[in-house]
């Protein structure tokens, strides 16, 4: 039995423009164990059922990170991928404020549900990052927070009266933004992509892609593809951590010729041929952002969102955090000890 | 959790409530598994019933009624329906009730619940672990067999159950019975759960929370306990073979509800899996904090501060490492303190060993010298000697040429 999503109005709108991603057949039948000789019905799968039913009851934490230099389009984008505010763009600075000294930090946290899936989803912004003169260093106040993060889950995992569900908030993927300069990576990108891509799941996308046309995009993204390779930075999906030939042979296409994700943002809707779509009005047309003619917009949210959401998770607790904490365990591996953040550093809504 | 979130509406379909689908193909791609524990005495049927529970061969070479002490055997199959693979392990009691003195009877079945529980928690307490692919030996659920006397549970039965009913989840089963009438079985089980209640024994409860499922829970927490009958063998009814016991005043469908409780057991045992699991994770986190802090760890320091596991796990390592390292300078010292005593030892016989042979040499050379020396004396006397006897006759020599000139020669005419 195999149960799809749940499809809303809005879906039957979309999927003219945008192809659903093909259903992945569940996993078939394999050729019977010389044990098992089932006559009759015994009840076993129901378990699936069971499972679905408290996954939906207790809900699902997701945490995303947007680093990237300011004007680059970050909240834009989550908020259309989210559909909804869930990042307040920032207005830029203004004479009389100061550039942040450093790198700050942002974590906003909403619910949203969807199909009776409940979701708390966090986004982090970075602002500051790449903005000052000597950007040294910079993504060091980054790296801090996300060890933070597997410092509070370990306190947390290593108490003798523990909670139930321990609460996450891990970073489970970081969207780094890469400038469409159109001629290969900075050395800032570089730099920071190198450090955190051992951390947290790095997903490189290009912002602002409307400013490049169908060929320098494709010759971009080879390029940017081929340096992180020459600089050995793995970005998500890692290939050390495919599980199967099935997913090797999905990530593979993925990494070698989708990513990194050209994107264009919009939370603006506009007509076009009678319907309403979400794009950007310029004088020589509307860019549609959910147009794959257009942006690899919803290639990015099909990906993220829709089929390896609950990967990025596990690739998070199952490898970043266990790595975060054999480190710790073996004496501090050279990890300063930890201050952890409290709540009230973390701004909440108004 | 979601305090201080605010809760957003959404513009139009994101698509994460593909999530729970996403989760469900990682669980099916990892697959399930699940540890029953069966205790009931030699012959209840315990096998009989896992069989006849899962439609797969349980059985065991007969075991004796004459072991010294219960022993617990575990058997592992793997099961598939549709999708769904299932590693189901059947630990079963070897020898239960069948010695003459039953006082630790349920030591040995508790230890092994225990058993599993901490090698879960080294697992976790390692520095590089995979609990990602552990394969959980945990007793989800423990079928507890009662014989079907008709009268009420026996000591054995509350003492056992007692022992574990703060370790596992105890379902209680009356074992073989098709022996025991209708009527005789109402009263039986009626007999049963009050014991069990004025025992202050917890059994395992179908959850009623969720609606879906609370209705049927609550009836079939009356049916509790089960009254099930198992067969490895099938008759044929009909066109087909299906498992039942054959007399010759009837045959007991094993799968048919108004012979016996064994399909709502298996209902009951399938639908709840989960929850089984779930309860299991309780007991296991209990577990794990008594021992714990029987090891000395604390939550809170004694300045009321919170202690972190971790740091206390840092001091007694460091501890222990401290305590190893004098132990290995001990060992040195001591060492060392034998090399010494051994060599000296060894000096002494030396010496001792090599003193005559020494002396005898040396006396040797000495009268090898003192006879050179009078040897010598000896040369020196003869040579002086010598040259006596040379001025001698030197001498002689010299007065006999004297003599011979001055003596005329007188002859006598």
């Amino acid at each position: 039995p195999h149960a799809g999503p749940v499809e809303s109005k809005n879906e039957a709108a979309m999927s003219e423009l945008v192809p659903e991603p093909r259903q992945k057949p569940v996993v078939p039948m394999k050729p019977m164990g010389i044990n098992a000789s089932l006559l009759g019905y015994i009840g076993i799968d129901t378990i699936i059922e069971q499972m679905r039913k408290k996954t939906m009851k207790t809900g699902f934490d997701f945490n995303i990170m947007v680093v990237g230099q300011s004007g680059l389009g970050k909240s834009t984008l989550v908020n259309t991928l989210f559909k909804s505010q869930v990042s307040r763009k920032s207005s830029g600075w203004n004479r009389e404020e100061k550039i942040p000294k450093t790198v700050e930090i942002k974590a906003i946290g909403h619910v949203i549900e969807e199909g009776g899936v409940k979701m708390k989803l966090t986004v982090i912004d970075t602002p500051g990052f790449g903005d000052q003169i000597n950007n040294e260093n910079c993504w060091e106040p980054i790296e801090k927070y996300i060890n933070e993060q597997y410092e509070k889950f370990l306190k947390e995992e290593v108490n003798i009266a523990r909670k139930k569900r321990i609460p996450d908030t891990r970073v489970h993927c970081c969207l780094y933004f890469i400038s469409p300069t159109g001629h290969s990576l900075r050395p800032l990108d570089l730099e920071f992509m190198k450090h955190l891509s051992k951390v947290v799941n790095i997903i490189p996308v290009i912002a602002k892609a409307d400013t490049m046309t169908l060929e320098e995009k494709t010759e971009f993204k080879q390029r940017v593809r081929k340096e992180l390779e020459v600089n050995g930075i793995e970005f998500y999906p890692q290939k050390e951590f495919d599980e199967d030939l099935e997913d090797k042979t999905e990530n593979d296409k993925i990494r070698q010729e989708s990513m990194p994700f050209a994107v264009v943002g919009s939370d603006k809707e506009y007509q076009v041929n009678g319907k309403r779509v979400l794009g950007r009005k310029t004088p020589w047309g509307i860019i549609e952002v959910e147009n794959l003619n257009h942006c690899e917009f919803a290639l990015l949210r099909d990906f993220v969102i829709r089929t390896h959401l609950q990967d990025l998770k596990e690739v998070t607790h199952n490898i970043h955090y266990e790595t975060y904490r054999a480190k710790r365990l073996n004496g501090n591996g050279g990890l300063p000890p930890m201050t952890v953040e409290t709540e009230e550093n973390h701004e909440s809504n108004l | 959790q979601n305090v201080g979130c605010r809760t957003l509406s959404l513009s139009a379909h994101v698509g994460f409530d593909s999530l729970p689908d996403q989760l469900l193909r990682k669980s099916i791609k990892h697959g399930f598994c699940f540890n029953i524990l069966c205790i009931g005495e030699t012959g209840i049927g315990k096998s009989a019933l896992m069989s006849s529970l899962f439609n797969t061969n349980f059985q065991d070479s007969p075991s004796t009624h004459f072991l010294s002490s219960v022993r617990l055997r575990a058997q592992t199959r793997e099961l598939q329906e549709s999708n769904v693979l299932l590693k189901l392990t059947v630990v079963k009691t070897v020898g239960f009730g069948d010695q003459v003195n039953k006082a630790d009877t349920y030591q040995p079945i508790v230890d092994y619940i225990d058993a599993q529980f901490e090698a879960y928690l080294e697992e976790e307490l390692k520095v590089i672990r995979s609990l990602f692919s552990y394969h959980d030996t945990r007793i989800h659920v423990c079928l507890y067999f009662i014989s079907p006397t008709g009268r009420s549970l026996k000591t054995i039965d509350l003492l056992t159950m007692r022992s574990l009913d703060s370790k596992v989840n105890i379902i209680p089963v009356i074992g073989k019975a098709d022996s025991i009438s209708k009527a005789e079985l109402q009263e039986f089980k009626k007999k049963i759960m009050s014991e069990l209640v004025s025992n202050g024994i917890r059994i395992y409860q179908f959850p009623t929370d969720d609606e879906t499922v609370s209705e049927i829970n609550t009836i079939t927490n009356g049916y509790l306990p089960f009254a099930v009958v198992g067969s490895m063998e099938k008759v044929k009814i009909g066109n087909q073979m299906v498992r039942a016991r054959q007399y010759p005043w009837g045959i007991v469908k094993v799968e048919n509800e108004s012979h016996c409780d064994t399909i709502k057991l298996r209902r009951m045992l399938c639908t709840n899996m989960e929850d089984l699991k779930e309860k299991t994770r309780a007991y296991y986190e209990s577990y794990r904090r008594c021992r714990l802090e029987k090891l000395g760890c604390r939550d809170i320091g004694p300045e009321n501060k919170p202690v972190s596991l971790q740091e206390v796990i840092e001091a007694k390592r460091l501890e222990f490492c401290l305590e190893m390292e004098r132990k290995e300078e001990e060992i040195k010292q001591r060492f060392f303190q034998r090399v010494n005593e051994k060599s000296a030892m060894l000096e002494e016989a030396e010496l001792q060993a090599s003193m005559p042979v020494l002396t005898k040499y040396e006396r040797l050379l000495l009268m090898h010298q003192e006879e050179e020396l009078k040897l010598e004396e000896k040369k020196k006397f003869l040579e002086a000697e010598i040259a006596e006897l040379i001025e001698k006759k030197a001498f002689t020599v010299s007065i006999q040429s004297q003599v011979s000139v001055s003596t005329p020669v007188v002859s006598l005419k």
